[in-house]
């Protein structure tokens, strides 16, 4: 379904990517490990289209994502969840949702999708009319991850979904991204909590300083050696 | 008394058009008070000397200063919108310069005026000129409908989320230039209405920009740049200084004291600014 | 070689007068110095991106106090100038210390300026029976307008090297603010706020002075033409459009460079004598055109100005040549 070759990206001056390569199929649960700085944040902007790649390709069900518009990236079923929520603070929960929303084909399924959101996070539905700003972090997370299902995306791609989080928390995050996965969504999820997301991918890349470094089984890199290396240097 | 809320309601329509761009846009339109000016002149050539129906003229004022406010975003601002802040200030700076020479080289320096008497009313015992319980009514319509556009449409959810997160709008499928520009119309069309109306009040030269520039940047820092209700409440309380000083001094005064208060203000209710945007 | 250079050169500026005695360019000139005084009076401020627009208020003050004194309370104007220059630092303060303290900046602060020129205007007008509101001012003449003491000359002679003497200590002051820790410290503060307070910056303190003295220079410069030109009207010498033009010039002839503002003040008075001969009274209104346009202009396309887009593309030069 998206497939990236030999992707090159940075800002500016400073390159963070190096001929980095992945994919990801339908209905696949994806994982990019990788200790602080690997640029895995890099990769979530390129995809998503806030960040144009320097060279390499990149390619959505044969749709070329590097030159089209960012916004339009969206109606393509590309939802991104960014790092640190970024919710709108001063709107409430459901304008946040809306906004989640706003592409033309999500507008006239909203109160459907709103439904299903609220259906998947009941403390929403509480929350609706609060300002998103003044929930906590798990709350935040919540409304953030509905806000990127109100588009009824193909692909969801998670950024660090659990950084923040109290441990419990963190629980409950990837107890449901195991459930969106189940519904049948496709997601890309980055992370440094390795242990847990390992659980719920179908496969995952390790990432660091920009490389790929390995690439392969969850439960076969969740026995191996390399990412001790990677993340400890030992 | 009651001639300060009146007053007030035109300049919160000023502050409002003003602090639309700045949220979204991020950038101060000097020449705003220009845009206005320009407005009035409209009005003042449509109405007085072509002799439309003044519905019609007020109509084509509004949406003719809308496209001004493309226009100036287009050209000026778009091309700086990576620039120093400083650099988009001084631009506009330019086209302030620009506005009212164009206006004196264009029509002169007399006073202008529509010549449109209207009555004064007496209501509650006090006289209250028709002209300026119009700009009252109208400057609150088109409050409320701003403020619907702004929470009851996508346009206008998106125009606040902007102001909040310009970075991540791509993420929601929102082209944020689409958004700057509908943001400059509705800007320029304020600008238009607050002409319409202050052009049934006061002479239109091509200085007049200077009368209520100044005090409506006032407003709109003191209400907080981007902060709509601070700013609506700043508007009122300003015009009620300036009309109270208007009325026992000259008008010029009232300015004066308007300013005065203004400096009171920074050094009683600093958290009245949102000071961390700059 | 080029350490003589300005020597050289500022010996020509001063034997010029006393060579060259037409009087119209001579005024061209002082005009220009006076002005030049001001624009980089302004600078001093504005390269560290404390951009004011309200400077025409402090050159309003310079010239209206000045001529106020002298014309009712008989004071001389060297005691009305320094009465003058410490109006104006003590407004300067009241505005800018709230703007410093509680951290209005940028937009904000260019926004505060900017109204405190438009309300020094309507001050001048609204007190028109001492200051003659709108239709301007004049400085009684005294003893045949040639006195030592009401600082009133004839020759243009005279006035040319005050003049060149004030727009020169401007250039010193320029300088010695370039090489002083003052500097560092409002670069430091214009990069990052907070980060220079951290390190131990006091950065409302700093800031202030700055302003102080920029607003100080620029009454200077107000008292100045007040003196030399024996009439101010609140357009020429204060408001909106004086402190735009001074943004405008300095853009222009760049702000980052000493003779920068010089340079811009050379170029707007030149245009706007051009056009004056040109167009004659129709040429009321299209100075201010143009420049609203190059203003534009530039800042779109030569944001350094002339001379620092020069000094560019000098220096891209002597690095592709070695």
């Amino acid at each position: 379904m998206l497939t990236l070759h030999a992707v090159r990206a940075g800002y500016g001056t400073f390159q963070a990517l190096f001929d980095v390569s992945l994919e990801v199929r339908r209905g696949e649960a994806v994982g990019v490990i990788g200790p602080n700085g690997a640029g895995k944040t890099t990769l979530m902007r390129v995809i998503s289209g806030l960040i144009r790649p320097t060279t390499g390709t990149l390619v959505l069900e044969g749709v070329d994502l590097a030159t089209t518009p960012a916004h339009r990236i969206v109606e393509l079923g590309v939802a991104h969840v960014p790092e640190s929520r970024r919710l709108f603070p001063r709107m409430t929960v459901e304008d946040n949702l809306r906004m989640g929303g706003f592409v033309p084909s999500a507008r006239p399924k909203f109160r459907r999708q709103l439904e299903v959101v609220y259906e998947l996070f009941p403390r929403m539905r509480e929350r609706r009319h609060q300002l998103a700003g003044s929930m906590s972090g798990g709350e935040q997370q919540m409304c953030a991850i509905g806000r990127a299902l109100m588009s009824e995306p193909k692909l969801l791609l998670l950024d660090e979904p659990s950084a923040g989080l109290a441990p419990v928390l963190v629980e409950q995050v990837f107890q449901l991204v195991d459930r969106i996965r189940a519904s049948g969504l496709t997601v890309l999820i980055v992370e440094q909590n390795v242990q847990q997301v390992l659980r719920v991918v179908d496969r995952a890349y390790l990432l660091k300083t920009g490389h790929i470094q390995t690439a392969g089984r969850a439960a076969d890199l969740l026995a191996s050696d390399s990412i001790r290396e990677a993340y400890l240097g030992v | 008394m009651i001639n300060g809320l009146l007053l007030g309601g035109v300049l919160a329509l000023l502050s409002l058009g003003l602090n639309l761009v700045f949220g979204v846009i991020d950038v101060v339109w000097i020449c705003y008070a220009e845009l206005i000016m320009l407005g009035m002149y409209g009005m003042y050539f449509l109405y007085t000397v072509y002799h439309a129906p003044i519905f019609l003229a007020a109509a084509i004022c509004i949406v003719g200063v809308g496209v001004l406010g493309l226009l100036l975003h287009t050209l000026v601002i778009a091309p700086l919108l990576g620039a120093a802040p400083i650099n988009q200030l001084l631009a506009t700076g330019g086209v302030l310069f620009f506005l009212q020479s164009a206006a004196t080289v264009l029509f002169g320096i007399e006073f202008k005026n529509l010549g449109l008497r209207l009555p004064v009313l007496k209501v509650a015992g006090m006289f209250v000129s028709y002209s300026r319980l119009l700009a009252f009514v109208a400057a609150l319509v088109a409050m409320v409908l701003v403020y619907l556009l702004l929470t009851r449409t996508y346009t206008g959810t998106a125009i606040r989320a902007i102001a909040q997160d310009r970075q991540i709008m791509p993420l929601m499928g929102v082209d944020a230039r689409r958004i700057y520009l509908i943001t400059s119309g509705l800007g320029g069309a304020l600008a238009g209405l607050a002409a319409c109306l202050l052009v049934l009040q006061y002479d239109v030269h091509p200085f007049v920009g200077l009368t209520f520039g100044p005090i409506t940047f006032l407003i709109c820092v003191l209400g907080s740049l981007g902060n709509f209700v601070g700013g609506f409440v700043a508007a009122f309380v300003f015009a009620e200084i300036i009309a109270l000083g208007g009325l026992y001094l000259d008008l010029e005064w009232g300015y004066v004291f308007a300013f005065a208060f203004f400096i009171v203000m920074m050094f009683v209710r600093p958290e009245g600014l949102m000071a961390r945007r700059s | 070689m080029t350490r003589y250079l300005p020597w050289v050169g500022g010996a020509a500026l001063v034997a010029l007068p006393f060579v060259y005695h037409q009087p119209y360019p001579l005024h061209i000139l002082i005009i220009i110095l006076i002005w030049s005084f001001a624009y980089t009076s302004w600078s001093v401020m504005g390269r560290f991106g404390l951009v004011s627009l309200g400077h025409g208020g402090f050159m309003g003050v310079g010239a209206y106090v000045t001529a106020l004194a002298w014309n009712h309370g008989h004071v001389s104007p060297w005691i009305g100038v320094p009465l003058a220059i410490a109006a104006s630092a003590a407004l300067a303060a009241l505005v800018a210390y709230p703007c410093f303290r509680f951290r209005i900046t940028g937009h904000y602060f260019a926004l505060v300026t900017l109204a405190l020129s438009g309300i020094v205007l309507q001050v001048i007008t609204a007190t028109r029976d001492y200051t003659g509101g709108s239709l301007g001012y004049t400085p009684e003449r005294y003893q045949g307008g040639s006195s030592l003491w009401a600082l009133q000359f004839h020759g243009k002679t005279t006035w040319y090297l005050i003049a060149l003497a004030v727009w020169a200590v401007g250039l010193y002051v320029w300088y010695r603010v370039d090489r002083s820790m003052l500097r560092y410290a409002l670069e430091a503060i214009s990069e990052d706020e907070d980060a220079a307070a951290a390190t131990g910056v006091h950065v409302t303190a700093e800031k202030l002075k700055i302003t102080v003295l920029s607003a100080t220079m620029t009454a200077a410069a107000g008292a100045l033409y007040c003196q030399y030109q024996m009439f101010i009207s609140p357009d020429t010498v204060s408001g909106i459009s004086v402190s735009l033009q001074m943004v405008f010039a300095v853009v222009v002839g760049g702000i980052y460079v000493s003779l920068g503002p010089t340079i811009g003040a050379v170029i707007t008075i030149l245009l706007a004598e051009v056009l004056r001969i040109g167009f004659g009274t129709r040429a009321v209104g299209w100075d201010n055109l143009v420049y609203g346009v190059l203003l534009v202009l530039f800042i779109i396309f030569l944001p350094k100005g002339i001379v620092g887009s020069l000094r560019d593309l000098y220096r891209s030069a002597r690095w592709t040549s070695s």
